[in-house]
């Protein structure tokens, strides 16, 4: 206790006192007693409204991960060539300019650079590019504008990545099988397989010759008998329409045939 | 007992004044839900940063199991989200919220932008926020690679490739987030510690110098 012997409990005495000193004007912020109406203290008052929208957000968040396992692929495999590359959502827009002729090969650089340079340094110094006194959006057009200018085309890039890569992994013909072996080769649907043009194309084992492979065909997301009837017919990518001459019924049946080819 | 045992504290540490300052300062009408529903676009910043924290917490949680290396990392990911009690809650914690704090960030943005709330005397604050939001940006790139399933290697493989051509400096930022040739053990490594040690560290800087700048400046006025 050699630092209080007198138990003088007002106040501290600090040797060699660093601190700032207590006549140094404190920086306060601003009071609100400027603006008319009902302003209130932090804690607790404002804090517990906080809360309230808190917890609003909290159940809306638990809800969406409850609902929505998060997406696990498999382990990484850096010799895996048909694996199509897709950047997490936020990157997209940013993805889809490196995709359009001006932004590509040799004008890379206005896509990697010059755009995003221009749009992060703009966002980084609008302090001194908007100077106007002037706070409401409507009083100061050229920078709303440009904002929603760029909003606009940031969920429009987001929007048409998103529907490339959609229509990418439709046509791709994804990893093949290990299992590689023909299911169900004594049903009928084989050997409509077999006498049709399927054959030339899509191989004898469904292995893929100048088309793709077919193994493992029944696994596609959103793959059906409908589905395949209907490529049959009017073609897709560089396979043309009208490729199964045989009878409804047979079709169906080669059909239902395809979608048996559930290899893993 | 509590009141003798703050007392004590108190007269050693003058702790009194911090905490006052930030429970008494004044919160005004016009950024208060409770008085105007449309208040809630002020709400943004603020929910950004709890969902920074469900971040910070869910985090901690799967670095308990997580393991950084090329073999481990897609097994621990596996085994934490498909085994553990509460794994895929919390792996899916951390994965929403990653896109979710992303969407938040982005929204506090424009209200401040469409308030037009950068502008004097908060032009520093602003720029404080970009910072934050190019951190934001680097923990979601950096925490893309760590489960290391394909999507995560081939979606960092092209990103490192376009910051490759970028004239000039690209080669030697390729380098610097590879840590090498090609995106593989050393870069799993790296970005696992950017994403657990050096873009945090950054991160809570920033948001202390946020923080402190707006118990300074205050809440900008009623437009």
């Amino acid at each position: 206790m050699a630092h209080n012997p007198e138990g003088n409990r007002k106040q501290v005495h600090y040797v060699g006192d660093s601190r700032v000193r207590a006549d140094r004007p404190k920086l306060y912020p601003p009071d609100y007693s400027e603006f008319p109406g009902k302003t209130e203290a932090f804690i607790p008052d404002f804090l517990l409204k906080e809360w309230m929208v808190a917890a609003v957000f909290l159940v809306g968040f638990m809800t969406l991960v409850m609902s929505e396992l998060p997406p696990l692929g498999e382990k990484a495999d850096p010799t895996n060539t048909s694996f199509l590359p897709v950047p997490d959502w936020y990157f997209l827009f940013l993805y889809q300019l490196l995709k359009y002729k001006w932004a590509s090969g040799p004008y890379v650089v206005i896509g990697t650079v010059i755009l995003p340079g221009i749009a992060g340094a703009a966002l980084l110094l609008a302090p001194w590019l908007d100077r106007s006194k002037e706070r409401r959006p409507h009083k100061r057009p050229v920078a709303t504008g440009l904002m929603i200018v760029t909003i606009i085309a940031i969920c429009a890039l987001t929007w048409a990545a998103e529907a490339e890569h959609e229509k990418q992994l439709e046509s791709a013909p994804g990893r093949k099988p290990k299992e590689a072996k023909v299911i169900a080769a004594d049903e009928r649907g084989y050997q409509l397989y077999k006498q049709s043009a399927c054959i030339k194309c899509h191989g004898d084992q469904l292995q893929g010759v100048n088309g793709p492979h077919l193994i493992g065909v029944g696994n596609k997301p959103g793959m059906s008998a409908e589905k395949i009837i209907e490529i049959m017919n009017n073609g897709r990518g560089m396979m043309p329409a009208g490729m199964f001459q045989g009878s409804k019924e047979d079709q169906k049946v080669l059909a239902e045939w395809l979608m048996k080819q559930k290899q893993k | 007992m509590l009141r003798a045992i703050y007392d004590w504290v108190d007269e050693r540490l003058d702790i009194t004044p911090i905490w006052r300052d930030v429970a008494d300062h004044e919160v005004p009408e016009h950024v208060n839900p409770a008085h105007h529903f449309s208040a809630f676009i002020y709400c943004f910043g603020g929910l950004t940063f709890f969902v920074v924290v469900i971040q910070i917490l869910s985090g901690m949680f799967l670095a308990l199991y997580y393991v950084p290396d090329i073999v481990n990392a897609h097994p621990s990911v596996s085994y934490l989200q498909n085994e553990l009690a509460m794994g895929a809650i919390v792996r899916g914690m951390h994965h929403w919220g990653a896109s979710v704090a992303i969407v938040m960030l982005f929204l506090h943005t424009l209200r401040v932008f469409f308030t037009g709330s950068y502008k004097h005397p908060r032009e520093f604050n602003w720029i404080v926020g970009m910072l934050i939001f190019l951190v934001m940006i680097g923990l979601g790139f950096t925490g893309y690679l760590l489960p290391w399933d394909n999507k995560a290697y081939f979606a960092t493989k092209v990103g490192v490739e376009i910051a490759a051509s970028v004239p000039f400096v690209g080669k030697y930022i390729a380098t610097f987030l590879q840590g090498g040739d090609i995106v593989g053990a050393v870069t799993l490594e790296r970005f696992f510690a950017l994403h657990v040690f050096f873009l945090p560290a950054l991160l809570f800087m920033l948001l202390a110098v946020h923080f402190i700048l707006i118990r300074r400046q205050g809440i900008s006025g009623p437009l």
